[in-house]
Parts: structure tokens; C-alpha cells; sequence
């Protein structure tokens, strides 16, 4: 990135973060999420418009809400009082004024209001764009171009989520300890769900950073919950695969497996960024389902600089955590290991119970493993089969042309 | 031959026009159905929620472009279809003239294009 | 949710596409659409300059719309929701060269077939 986009990208941050932070600490008083971005909109697209080439003001929350007052100011004299914003404004500045006196920052209420977005009353699909949403201040289409979903839908269902935290009483409170690890995990998973948003969507030049996003929430996260192995789990495997993202595309934009990756092209900083949270999680107690994925990610990359075949370690890891989900995706990533260590035999036995799984159907890395390993045992006729479906299942062109590919080598073979 | 038979109109007015009982279809098109069951033309058929529910999707330069609403705004919309086997494109459009639609709308019939089948 | 498909094609971009790599990721798409539960390959149709147009008595020459991509084919897939339904949009290949008109299918109380 050239000197003049990182000082936009910086200024965006600040901007977003103070945004945030405004929006957060309103709607923990008001619970009306929607109200409390009205009183703060113009105001935030204002900074957006100004700061990057304006400079970034001493104090960003101070100058959003004297924008927001001004702005008010302007509807009330255009007789189109808005009644909330009105009162939204008018909360914010006697807290903005009371911590300015106290010399401190208006309280960080970002947390609980991830909470309230990743609540279990809100449907699963939308706690991510709530989260982009209401803490970093992204626009409804930005995100319905991740997400996949048209932009009018993708407002309609957040403007819907945002009236249901409001209407069903949805508390904006960092959960008691006995909650906590089931309610953060929905906040983690939305956070993880909107980096992986990112990541498939790689190839894609019009989709926002929203990988680099979720990074950002992750980071967010590990500071306002220090002692939470978990999300320091999250943020390392975020980072792990970040680190490897310029070496999945070779100079031809092919795709590029872990295996053959150039490890020159990773990004030595973040993985040394993983590996310390990563190492800081598993000091503070029990593992999690992504501090045990971070680690499997950790043995890659270890294998890959140093040439040693950990191939035990991986399955042994990939083990505990099937002992913990018991999801098909994590027997089928164990079985793409297992052929490693014994043989593709073994790992097809592994995955023979997932032929009935409704839910591998349309699981585009089944049918890819499954033509991987049928291919290793011989099985021509039927690795084809598989790896013909997993086209057909592939949206991703440089993942398609890999997967042509391997069939052309079967039928030379 | 094999045509599919496309039924477009102003959906606004086949919404508002036609009396809906409880199979979803009107009674004009329940005759028309029975019609087309007794002669052994149809081969299948279906109505479409109205193009308020209809979402396009193209993909350029790898990026998805999802849309809300129809690929075309048109006077008339699709509404549903039937694919039927007739003789040949007259008695196709014998039938495509019996379909209700043909009196308000417009009804488009198509061949189908032929393909070897597994 | 039943969802039909619809695929518009711009003849001319389809024409420009290398053949081969393009009917062999319709098999691909095919065969993956065959393995999922309610998806079916539904029918390709031939140019809409072949197709003819019925019109309470009058009878015209095709195609019913003057537009740059042209009505070509459909198929069908059974999806959760919206979202499945644009992700089997995004890997039918003719999304490359066109676009694919997602509907929901009306789901009557009776069945009349």
C-alpha cells in the first residue's frame, strides 16, 4: 500500500473506531441500535469524506458529536425534527462533556453491544453483518457483497435484526460467567464467519478488506477480553491464514496448494503475531475449538519451514478436536491428514461414513478430498467421478482450472 | 417435439384478476390443466412467486453481482410455465392459444433444445 | 424453497468462451447439481430467435423481448434459502456469460399434478 493510502486507511480506522464506540455506548443506554446510528450517520460519512485528507481531529468523538449537533441543529430548523436523534444527540454530549471533564474516553461499551448482535435470538446468518454493521460502520451493500445477498435484502434483514433487539428485550451486557463461553463462541464464530467471508471471496477485487475487517474485530476483541484464550485462539487462526494469502495464486493467478505454497511469500510478522497469542492462549487454560485449529495451523506452517514431517502431531490435534465438535468437516480434514501418516486406504475408511451425510452433498472440499484420496488408491474411474462434482461445486476459477487439472493428470496417468 | 410454453403478463392484473382458491390456481387455469392432463401433452409446469421475490445473480471479472428483482424490467412478467409435447409448433400454439394468459398477456413458446441425457 | 433458475444468455459472450472448457463445466455443474437433494438439470432452448409468440389470436415471430441476453434455459434447486439458492446461481457457469434469474416457485395447497 503506498504512504497516501495508509494515511486513509488509518484516518478511516480512527474514524470508524470512535464511530463505533458512539454507536456502542448509545445504544447499551437506549437499546435502539437503529436510532443511535441515525444520530451518528452524517456525521460518520462526514469523517469519512474529511479526515483522510483534512487530517485527523485531537479528539474524534468530540468533533462526530459536534457534527451530529449541528446536523440536528439543521433538521430541527428544517422543521424535520427527528425526535430520537434529537435524544440520542443530546445523551451523547452530556457523556462526551462528563468524560472530557474526567479526562477520560466515553466507556467502550463495543463488547456488550457484539453481544447483543450475537445473541441467540438473532438468526445465525446475521450476526456478522449485524457486528460489520454497528461496530465498524460498514454500509448494508458493502456487506451484502460479501455476504453474497442483494444489497436491498441484506438492509431489510438487518433493519429487521436491529427492531428485534429492541423489541425482544435483547440485553446489551457481557454475559455471567456460566454463559460466557457458549456466548462468546457466537461471537467469535460471527467474527470467524465474516474473515472467512473474505477469504473464499479472495479472488474478487470489488469486495471490501472485510477479512482485514474481521481481523480488526479480532484484535478488538482480544483487547476488550485479555484473559479469553479463545479469542486469542481466533485472532491467531485468522491470522495464520492471512499470513498465506499472497501464496495461494502463483504468478498466473493459479491456485496454489498448502503443500507446493512458496513459503517465502508468507508474512513472517503475522505469523509470529499467531504464533505469540497462540502461545499465550494455551498458557491461560483449557483449549477451545480455535485455539485447537490455530494449532493445527501452527504445525503447517512449522512443517512447511522446516521440512520435518509432523504429520502425528496434526491428526493427534485433529483428534481432540473431533472428541469436541464432532462435525463432518473436522472428520474429513482429519482424513485428508490421516492419509498423510497412513496411507489414503485409511483415510477413505475415515470419510466412508460421510457419503450419507446430507450436508456433503454440496460440500465442495468433500468431493475434492474424496477425489484426492480415491486418486491415490488407483481408483481412476471414481477419483474423476468425485473431482467432476467438486467442479461442478467450485465457484472459484483458479480452484477449477487446479481441479481440470488433476483430472487431465488421472487420465494421462 | 418438446416446448416449453412461457406465460407472461402484467402481474399486477393476473395477481389482482384471477381468483385464487386453495390449490393456488384459478379456475380458468384448473380447466385448462385438466385440458392438457386428458390430451397427454403436459410434461410439467410450474407458477412463479411474483418478480418482487426474484433475485439475479451475473458474475464478472470473478465478482458476483447479486441483484434484487427480475433480469429485465418488462411491461410483462413471467409467471410461470408449462413444458409440453406436441406434434409440432400448430399444435403448440393451439395450445398456447387455450391458455388462459394468451387473452390478457402473452405466451411464449419455445423448443426445447435437444441434449443427450445420461 | 423450491427455486427455478433462470439463465439469460448473451449469445455473442457465450460465443467468445473456449467451448470445450464451457460445456465441460456444464457437465461438472450437472453432475453436482444430479448429487443435491431436489436440484435438477432442467432444459436448454433453442435460440429465442426460434421461438414463437402467442398473443390472445396473433401468432409472431420470436423472440418475445428485444434484450441484450436472451431467455436460454433453466434448472431447478431446492435450497434452505436465499443464500443457497445464489450460491448454486454463482456456480452455474452460464453466471459468467449472463445472468441467472433466481424465482422462488409458488407452492399451492394442493397438488394438481
Amino acid at each position: 500500500m503506498t504512504e497516501a493510502g495508509e494515511a486513509v486507511r488509518t484516518a478511516e480506522r480512527v474514524a470508524r473506531d470512535s464511530y463505533g464506540r458512539l454507536v456502542a455506548f448509545l445504544a447499551a443506554r437506549t437499546r435502539d441500535v437503529a436510532g443511535a446510528e441515525d444520530a451518528l450517520s452524517e456525521a460518520f460519512a462526514a469523517a469519512l469524506r474529511m479526515w483522510p485528507t483534512d487530517g485527523v481531529p485531537d479528539n474524534p468523538d468530540a468533533w462526530l458529536l459536534t457534527v451530529a449537533r449541528r446536523r440536528q441543529t439543521d433538521a430541527i430548523r428544517r422543521r424535520q425534527t427527528r425526535k430520537a436523534g434529537e435524544e440520542h444527540v443530546m445523551l451523547m454530549a452530556d457523556e462526551i462533556e462528563a468524560a472530557a471533564a474526567e479526562g477520560e474516553a466515553v466507556p467502550d461499551r463495543r463488547l456488550a453491544l457484539m453481544f447483543a448482535c450475537a445473541h441467540p435470538a438473532i438468526e445465525r446468518g446475521m450476526r456478522a453483518p449485524l457486528i460489520l454493521q454497528t461496530i465498524l460502520g460498514m454500509t448494508a451493500e458493502d456487506i451484502s457483497a460479501a455476504f453474497l445477498i442483494p444489497p436491498a435484502t441484506m438492509g431489510q434483514r438487518l433493519v429487521r435484526a436491529k427492531t428485534r433487539i429492541k423489541d425482544a428485550g435483547i440485553p446489551f451486557a457481557v454475559p455471567e460467567t456460566e454463559d460466557l463461553p457458549e456466548r462468546l463462541e457466537a461471537v467469535l464464530d460471527a467474527i470467524y464467519a465474516a474473515y472467512t467471508k473474505g477469504w473464499s471471496e479472495i479472488g474478487d477485487a470489488g469486495v471490501p478488506e472485510i477479512a482485514g475487517e474481521a481481523i480488526w474485530l479480532g484484535r478488538l476483541l482480544v483487547g476488550l477480553l485479555p484473559a479469553e484464550p479463545e479469542a486469542k485462539g481466533m485472532l491467531a487462526l485468522m491470522l495464520y491464514a492471512e499470513a498465506r494469502r499472497p501464496a495461494r495464486r502463483d504468478g498466473k493467478g493459479a491456485y496454489v496448494p498448502l503443500e507446493e505454497q512458496d513459503i517465502s511469500l508468507w508474512d513472517d510478522s503475522q505469523i509470529g503475531f499467531a504464533e505469540a497469542l497462540l502461545r499465550e492462549a494455551n498458557k491461560a487454560g483449557p483449549s477451545g475449538r480455535y485455539q485447537i485449529e490455530a494449532a493445527i495451523q501452527s504445525a503447517h506452517t512449522a512443517r512447511r519451514a522446516t521440512g520435518i514431517d509432523n504429520w502425528h502431531a496434526v491428526v493427534a490435534l485433529y483428534d481432540h478436536l473431533l472428541a469436541r465438535t464432532h462435525s463432518p468437516v473436522v472428520v474429513l480434514n482429519r482424513a485428508v491428514a490421516l492419509a498423510e501418516r497412513d496411507g489414503p486406504a485409511d483415510a477413505l475408511a475415515a470419510i466412508a461414513p460421510l457419503a450419507d451425510d446430507k450436508r456433503m452433498q454440496t460440500y465442495q472440499p468433500y468431493w475434492a478430498a474424496l477425489g484426492h484420496l480415491l486418486g491415490r488408491t488407483g481408483d481412476r474411474q471414481r477419483a474423476i467421478e468425485a473431482l467432476t462434482v467438486a467442479i461442478g461445486l467450485t465457484t472459484d476459477g483458479a480452484v477449477r482450472a487446479y481441479l481440470h487439472g488433476r483430472i487431465v493428470a488421472l487420465q494421462d496417468g | 417435439m418438446q416446448y416449453m410454453l412461457l406465460i407472461l403478463g402484467d402481474e399486477k392484473m393476473m395477481n389482482a384478476a384471477t381468483v385464487v382458491d386453495d390449490t393456488g390456481m384459478s379456475a380458468e387455469y384448473a380447466v385448462y390443466n385438466e385440458a392438457m392432463m386428458k390430451a397427454g401433452v403436459i410434461r410439467g409446469g410450474e407458477r412463479l412467486r411474483p418478480t418482487s421475490a426474484t433475485t439475479s445473480i451475473r458474475v464478472r471479472d470473478k465478482k458476483a453481482v447479486v441483484l434484487d428483482g427480475p433480469y429485465a424490467e418488462t411491461q410483462e412478467q413471467l409467471g410461470g410455465y408449462y413444458i409440453i409435447e406436441t406434434k409440432d409448433l400448430d399444435e403448440a400454439i393451439d395450445w398456447a392459444k387455450k391458455c388462459p394468459a394468451a387473452q390478457f398477456g402473452t405466451v411464449e413458446l419455445r423448443p426445447i433444445w435437444p441434449t443427450v441425457r445420461q | 424453497m423450491r427455486y427455478m433458475m433462470l439463465i439469460h444468455h448473451d449469445d455473442a459472450a457465450m460465443a467468445k468462451a473456449d467451448q470445450k472448457a464451457l460445456w465441460t463445466d456444464y457437465a461438472a455443474f450437472n453432475e453436482a447439481l444430479s448429487k443435491a437433494e431436489g436440484g435438477s438439470s432442467g432444459e436448454r432452448l433453442e435460440p429465442a430467435a426460434g421461438g414463437t409468440i402467442v398473443r390472445s389470436n396473433d401468432v409472431l415471430d420470436g423472440p418475445y423481448a428485444d434484450t441484450k441476453e436472451q431467455f436460454a434455459g433453466y434448472f431447478f434447486v431446492e435450497a434452505a434459502d436465499l443464500e443457497e439458492a445464489v450460491a448454486w446461481a454463482k456456480r452455474c457457469p452460464s453466471s459468467r456469460y449472463g445472468s441467472i434469474e433466481i424465482r422462488p416457485v409458488y407452492v399451492p395447497k394442493g397438488d394438481w399434478k
